[in-house]
């Protein structure tokens, strides 16, 4: 159902999508049975004249089954759906497959700085190229990210991977993902951050390996490793948002 | 029993002789302590500030359908202003408007009624009860206007953002706002103190714990999740403040502090708050239903049994708010366990309130009408939870407009449609006038289906990816289609259209009381004690205290010529 909307992008992306659908048909098939039934009763026991309404308290074991049978029944979707939700969760947000590149990525009011391994694949190191507001990846890769925040929370949010994480102040967060597609895409702030929240959209680019490498042939490196001292990385003027 | 029930007369007594002398306008509708006046004070402060949250989010709607152009009757929305109006609309909605009507209204004028007393048990602590929460809705409107503008880190007011002004840039707001937040927990306490100890020690002669209707259960049962849920977020409250004024760094990561630790003392609170404000509607509803299907309640014993279990449930699902928040991945497992399994009882009281109807002999009434839009509306909201509880699908779908949708399937229902079942239902008991049906109904069609014209279209645009509290989704390239844009523009005509809606409702109010019919003492041919004395009832609510013989919902009782069986007559 997701995919329809947006695209799919990484490769556990299909599993977000699919858990997804299946709550859905699970859930919906729950929902429109009641619907389908309380609109039954209300029409066939609407008020006539000379009907006088039944008598039952619903204590009687024969009355009580048909609470009883769709409490079962509930309890066997809910059991589908926790080891849904439990196998998706642990796949993306408990396992970390093995690395092939790390990028660290810094948020901050308001923008992101994202930390691109060099042509040595390492990040620290004298090629590592930053760039601000701008994450570049290669297509079927396996990325670990590293995640801290300057400030206050943000939430690193790339619709198409399916991905979402806050980032916290004093603590270094670490994911994964996995592109398997192409393109410009969006990366969002998914937490209120303060008056440039809606400001913070980063561009993401995924490049084929050949683009990638041709990108990284035109990056001049950064040669101080800590972006954050930078002044040309602080974000958005405060004074600009906050005028009305 | 018959022991309480004398005590209590006795008790009020004094204070019954003290009214019946004539009144200055004054003490009868300001000062007074009078269980009525004092819901009809709670109602309308909470009418009023619904108002205001309406038309916040009016002004909103109408940047995100036409962004960054002059709305009307306010002019333009720069980005602060916008996150302070999401902000205040969310805390107005629920603190302001759900809690005062659903509960303190609605449990004010309803329990000494129908427990079959003459007042509160406590009357004056009653008075304060409302005084520090006009105070705190005070508070809060004057937090708009101080320099910096109202607070604007969203409802839950997540640190540091919340604990620092040179983060949020609101250094006055911010303050008021949680002051403001703090006062109202105060003022509520002293209401369910008051709610709890009336409907456990002040019910007429011969009402059994299980001849309390629906209605008293569930506030007190939700004052009662209210009270135990508060504490850590007091505490969490003081902690804000602290670091907000004082510069402590209770949530200061820099300094030895832990913002995480806010999120946890927030929905430890605001998890069972969602039940807090549910139970009541859900107690309205199943007042009405029975009476205009002329129905025993199906299951009245399961349904307080499933709703003691949602109560104890609700206390252990608060993390599902944090799956993302940075929180140990593992603990993530048990809190999807505990939050599917809230659906349980969730479902089951649904699939009750649909078996009561099983042959009845239904009227649609429009108190009847907005109780059966509450359940149809609220298993919208419900099952589009699992969605939302379920982690695996939550990385994508938190913090997205399918959140914003879920919830407004339920708070709406709760909140907005709650209250409209409860002051149609009991309108005639409160004024002593009937409300026109015409007006009523087609108020209600054109309350319920812009209703649902708002939040479909926010469902497909949570699902596109559209993420809260962004004042202009035109700086996301894959958020700015002309076909997403068309949709937040339906969803705003669809507001609008809502809003002016709800002027027919004044106008009937108003019109009805002129010129409404009488009510008489029993309009609805119902059960409970209410409707058995005057309306409205005067000071003191029965001439003589009632005794109970049965419970609430003996309707279609085979064997008696009527239909119904009021819980005070013998025979």
């Amino acid at each position: 159902m997701i995919e329809s909307l947006i695209e799919s992008g990484s490769s556990y992306s299909g599993d977000i999508d699919f858990l997804f659908t299946l709550i859905t048909v699970i859930v919906g098939i729950w929902f429109i049975i009641s619907e389908v039934v309380l609109f039954y009763f209300l029409f066939r026991y609407r008020k006539r004249d000379g009907v006088k309404a039944e008598y039952l308290s619903g204590e009687k074991k024969s009355h009580k089954k048909w609470i009883s049978i769709p409490h079962w029944l509930i309890i066997a979707c809910d059991i589908v759906l926790i080891v849904g939700a439990v196998q998706v969760w642990h796949h993306i947000k408990q396992k970390m497959p093995p690395a092939e590149e790390t990028i660290r990525i810094i948020a901050q009011q308001w923008a992101w700085t994202f930390v691109h391994p060099g042509k040595d694949g390492l990040l620290d190191t004298d090629d590592d190229i930053t760039i601000v507001d701008e994450l570049h990846l290669k297509e079927n890769t396996t990325y670990h990210y590293e995640l801290s925040s300057r400030d206050v929370l943000h939430c690193f949010s790339i619709p198409i991977f399916r991905l979402k994480q806050d980032t916290i102040p004093g603590r270094k967060i670490s994911g994964w993902f996995r592109p398997t597609t192409t393109g410009v895409h969006d990366v969002q702030c998914a937490e209120m951050c303060g008056a440039g929240h809606g400001l913070m959209p980063a561009i993401l680019t995924i490049h084929t390996e050949e683009e990638y490498a041709e990108w990284l042939e035109n990056q001049t490196p950064n040669l101080d490793p800590d972006p954050l001292k930078n002044e040309q990385f602080r974000g958005k003027e405060i004074g600009e948002l906050a005028a009305d | 029993m018959a022991d309480t029930a004398t005590k209590t007369e006795e008790a009020h007594s004094d204070h019954h002789d003290d009214h019946h002398h004539d009144q200055s306008f004054w003490s009868k509708y300001v000062f007074s302590t009078d269980h009525k006046v004092i819901g009809m004070q709670y109602m309308l402060t909470g009418v009023a500030m619904a108002l205001i949250g309406g038309f916040m989010s009016y002004v909103f709607r109408m940047q995100l359908a036409f962004p960054d152009e002059s709305v009307p009757f306010f002019g333009r929305v720069s980005s602060l202003e916008y996150n302070a109006l999401v902000t205040n609309h969310g805390t107005i909605m629920i603190f302001w408007v759900a809690m005062p009507i659903l509960i303190a209204a609605f449990g004010n004028f309803l329990i000494p009624l129908m427990c079959g007393c003459d007042d509160m048990v406590f009357p004056r602590i009653n008075r304060l009860s409302y005084q520090v929460f006009l105070l705190s809705a005070v508070v809060l409107v004057i937090s708009f206007f101080v320099p910096g503008g109202g607070f604007g880190g969203a409802w839950t007011a997540y640190p540091p953002l919340s604990a620092n002004a040179e983060y949020s840039l609101t250094p006055m707001g911010s303050t008021l706002w949680i002051l403001a937040v703090a006062l109202e927990f105060v003022a509520f306490l002293m209401g369910g103190i008051n709610f709890i100890t009336t409907a456990m020690n002040a019910r007429a002669k011969g009402m059994r714990m299980f001849d309390i209707p629906l209605v008293v259960w569930m506030i007190v049962i939700a004052s009662i999740l209210f009270m135990i849920s508060v504490g850590p977020l007091i505490a969490g409250a003081i902690m804000l403040l602290l670091d907000q004024l004082v510069g402590t760094a209770f949530f200061n990561p820099f300094r030895g502090g832990d913002p995480i630790l806010w999120q946890h003392l927030f929905w430890f609170f605001g998890h069972p708050e969602v039940y807090v404000v549910l139970l009541p509607a859900l107690g309205i509803v199943g007042e009405i239903i029975p009476t205009f299907a002329r129905k025993k309640f199906f299951g009245y014993k399961l349904a307080l049994y499933t709703v003691f279990a949602t109560g104890i449930l609700s206390f252990v699902v608060w993390a599902h708010h944090q799956f993302i928040a940075g929180v140990d991945p593992r603990m993530v497992h048990l809190f999807t366990v505990t939050t599917l399994l809230i659906s349980i009882p969730i479902a089951e009281l649904c699939f009750l309130y649909i078996a009561t109807l099983y042959g009845g002999s239904i009227s649609f009434k429009t108190p009847m009408l907005w109780a059966l839009a509450f359940v149809v509306e609220f298993l919208i909201g419900g099952v589009t939870g699992i969605h939302l509880g379920a982690s695996g699908a939550d990385i994508y779908m938190h913090d997205t407009y399918f959140v914003v949708a879920h919830f407004h399937y339920t708070f709406f229902p709760i909140a907005i449609i709650g209250f409209y079942a409860g002051i149609t239902f009991w309108f005639p008991k409160w004024t002593g006038c009937m409300l026109n049906e015409f007006w009523g109904k087609v108020h209600f069609w054109l309350t319920i289906i812009p209703f649902n014209c708002i939040f479909i279209p926010l469902f497909i645009l949570g699902m596109g990816g559209q993420h809260r509290r962004i004042y202009n989704h035109q700086h996301f390239s894959e958020l700015a289609t002309p076909e997403y844009q068309n949709l937040r523009i339906f969803a705003t005509v669809s507001l609008i259209v809502m809003l002016l809606a709800q002027v027919i409702f004044f106008v009937n109010i108003i019109l009805s009381l002129r010129k409404g019919k009488k009510a008489g003492k029993n309009p609805w041919k119902a059960n409970t004690l209410e409707w058995t004395t005057e309306s409205p009832p005067g000071h003191g609510n029965f001439k003589e205290l009632p005794e109970v013989y049965r419970g609430p919902y003996e309707y279609s009782v085979p064997g008696r010529k009527e239909d119904y069986w009021p819980q005070d007559q013998k025979e």
